[in-house]
């Protein structure tokens, strides 16, 4: 396979830099210092350090045996990035910009959220690090998410509600793109997606790779072989290009992205820029896209607040086209079943995010036979979800 | 000849600075943008910005972002805008019109209709602000072989990537004053002056200032040395603050007087007298 992203940070056809002249020197400067520092032993130590002792890596690969039976023949996996400190994958690339940030002399950073969860991570370490932080998110979500609101504002860091546009995470992105081109000097944006303007992309891929990375070497270890299949939830794409990555050059296993389809593709309330975008620019990079044809972004939607976003990392976009990687939508419905299932089977609650990696397990399960290896990465947990649950059933359990 | 090549040629010879007025198009609809155009004209701008409504306005701050909703709000897109465009000047407009315009629009229309229609339409210039020389290549050769300026944007981060932007730049150069988005402020970037005789050194097209450049002190201060003023978000708000008058038949000759006598005072020239 060709090595992507080239200079320009392109993916094929897509990625790129799609920003205001004035962050155009930010990005160059940062993607400098990255390179710089990324192959160091210093800031490997460093990070590997915290993910162990801080954030508690490595997480388990484990054999979901009550899932697999219940379902027929095939061997479940679950990589249990649910285990990790705050409760996501989203921690791995907030100690790595954070390490990074600091290093390049700047203790401000600022972070746009959408359900909070990379929020949190960010905030987290910022406090752990001494950092200034600011998140940006919409006010829809501060609404909806009054928990994770109050969490970040106990570690320290400083809210701001975003009342443009449809309120909520795009919306967040963009203002936390435009208190950068304010702030450029002294401010690091910790972007918490594989989306936006090189070196981004790349930079949170390699962040997030140890997903897969772990992952490869604990399936060797428990089966001798890698998996037929590896399924990961995608919004942006950030676990799900982690854990895709190391597995890209192995052609024998299958990957596959897992998008929200909402209340169904056919209808206008999904989040399945794959299933149903166009290619266009948005938020700094050249992608897929839900937009109209007049070249207006259209706002998504899921159940899972993390998976609402009308855009998706470049790579993605590349690895679709390539086609590497297979992309299919799960509805809410169908997520919230596969939600319900893993809590039953294995006393796991996932993030609605995940659930939608486990739906899709979950839907195609009878067609596997018996010597085959599935593995999930199951990259958040529910308890961020439970409020939003019972709000959807009105208190029933599901 | 471009229009906006003989707008700066006549304004150079007579000692004058080019005022740019910014207008988001279909704000509050697209007749009233062509209204709204004749007033900027004769209350003496040299040549008008016509705005783009976008869902994701990265580069605008409050005021334009508003502006943008209204418009879409309409239906508006670009298409509408190089209509209006050639509406005006159909209507005997004579000013060179810039499309403003982030670049998904222009993608999702197809980069050879753009180009066609923007020739159709009589448009002169086009600003993409979310497309820096790195991904302009095809657009630069194709706005060259159409006769139309793409007026690219230098900032005071720009620092050495000034030569490059603006070593093949037509039309003329757009200066950012500050860090930040675009919109009314108190402050400028300090070392904003220094920055244009830096960018000036580097190139012999005019020289334009915008983002923040919101009164009649702002623009003779930036006259000295520019050979263009940018004003956006000040007229914009002059607008948004006009609607309830332009939208009445009986009060609508009112609001458009607002906007002409606030264009009137930041060209310097006498208020205008009906």
């Amino acid at each position: 396979m060709i090595q992507v992203p080239d200079i320009n940070g392109r993916y094929g056809a897509f990625g790129g830099r799609f920003v205001p002249e004035t962050l155009m020197n930010a990005l160059i400067e940062l993607e400098q210092e990255y390179t710089k520092y990324c192959d160091t032993p210093e800031f490997k130590e460093e990070i590997a350090y915290l993910l162990k002792q801080y954030a508690g890596r490595e997480t388990p690969l484990y054999y979901a045996e009550r899932l697999s039976k219940h379902l027929g023949k095939a061997k479940i996996y679950l990589k249990r990035e649910d285990l990790n400190h705050t409760g996501a994958h989203k921690i791995n690339n907030a100690i790595a910009q954070g390490v990074l940030a600091k290093r390049m002399g700047k203790n401000k950073v600022i972070a746009e959220t959408g359900a909070g969860q990379h929020g949190v991570a960010t905030a987290t370490v910022a406090a752990l690090l001494g950092l200034e932080c600011k998140v940006f998110m919409g006010e829809e979500d501060t609404k909806r998410q009054q928990l994770n609101v109050f969490r970040m504002k106990m570690l320290g860091a400083e809210v701001i509600p975003v009342t443009s546009g449809s309120r909520t995470l795009k919306d967040a992105g963009n203002e936390a793109l435009r208190y950068w081109v304010s702030h450029v000097e002294d401010t690091f944006y910790v972007l918490g997606s594989a989306v936006g303007p090189h070196p981004y992309p790349m930079m949170v891929r390699n962040f997030q790779r140890i997903i897969g990375d772990e992952t490869r070497r604990q399936i060797l270890e428990s089966e001798g072989r890698l998996p037929h299949r590896v399924f990961a939830p995608i919004g942006g794409g950030s676990n799900a290009i982690g854990m895709f990555y190391p597995f890209l050059e192995d052609q024998e296993v299958e990957l596959i992205g897992v998008e929200a389809a909402g209340k169904g593709v056919e209808t206008e309330h999904h989040a399945a820029t794959m299933s149903k975008g166009t290619k266009g620019v948005f938020q700094g990079s050249m992608s897929y896209l839900l937009q109209d044809e007049a070249g207006q972004v259209k706002e998504a939607h899921s159940i899972s607040a993390g998976l609402d976003y009308p855009g998706v990392g470049p790579e993605h976009s590349y690895l679709k086209d390539i086609e590497r990687v297979q992309y299919v939508p799960i509805t809410d419905q169908e997520a919230l079943d596969a939600l319900q299932l893993l809590c039953r089977t294995e006393g796991i609650i996932p993030a609605l995010e995940s659930a939608h990696a486990v739906a899709q397990v979950v839907k195609k399960a009878s067609e596997w036979s018996e010597d085959e290896i599935i593995v999930i990465c199951l990259s958040g947990r529910g308890d961020k979800d439970v409020e939003s649950i019972m709000a959807y059933t009105g208190g029933k359990t599901l | 000849m471009n229009r906006i090549d003989t707008v700066f040629n006549k304004l150079k010879a007579e000692g004058e600075t080019a005022l740019i007025p910014f207008i988001t198009v279909g704000d509050p609809t697209p007749d009233l943008t062509l209204d709204i155009i004749r007033e900027v004209e004769a209350a003496g701008a040299d040549i008008v910005e016509l705005g783009v409504p976008y869902s994701d306005p990265l580069a605008d701050g409050p005021v334009i972002q508003r502006a943008s909703q209204r418009a879409l709000l309409g239906k508006v897109t670009i298409r509408t805008c190089m209509q209006t465009a050639l509406q005006a000047r159909k209507a005997g407009s004579e000013l060179p019109f810039i499309l403003f315009t982030y670049y998904n629009p222009v993608l999702q229309m197809g980069l050879d209709t753009f180009f066609q229609e923007v020739v159709v339409h009589d448009i002169s210039g086009l600003i993409i602000p979310d497309l820096p020389i790195e991904e302009s290549e095809d657009i630069r050769s194709r706005a060259k072989a159409a006769g139309v300026h793409l007026i690219p944007l230098v900032a005071p981060t720009s620092h050495e990537r000034i030569s490059s932007i603006v070593g093949n730049a037509s039309g003329f150069i757009y200066c950012v004053s500050s860090l930040g988005v675009t919109g009314e402020r108190s402050d400028f970037y300090s070392g904003v002056e220094p920055f244009i005789e830096t960018v000036k050194q580097f190139t012999d097209i005019p020289v334009a200032i915008g983002f923040g450049i919101s009164n009649r002190e702002h623009v003779a201060r930036f006259s000295k040395v520019c050979d263009g003023v940018v004003v956006g978000s000040a007229i914009v708000r002059q607008i948004e603050s006009a609607i309830p008058l332009l939208e009445q038949d009986e009060t609508k000759e009112q609001g458009l007087l607002q906007i002409r006598e606030f264009v009137s005072q930041l060209k310097g020239s006498k208020v205008y007298e009906r």
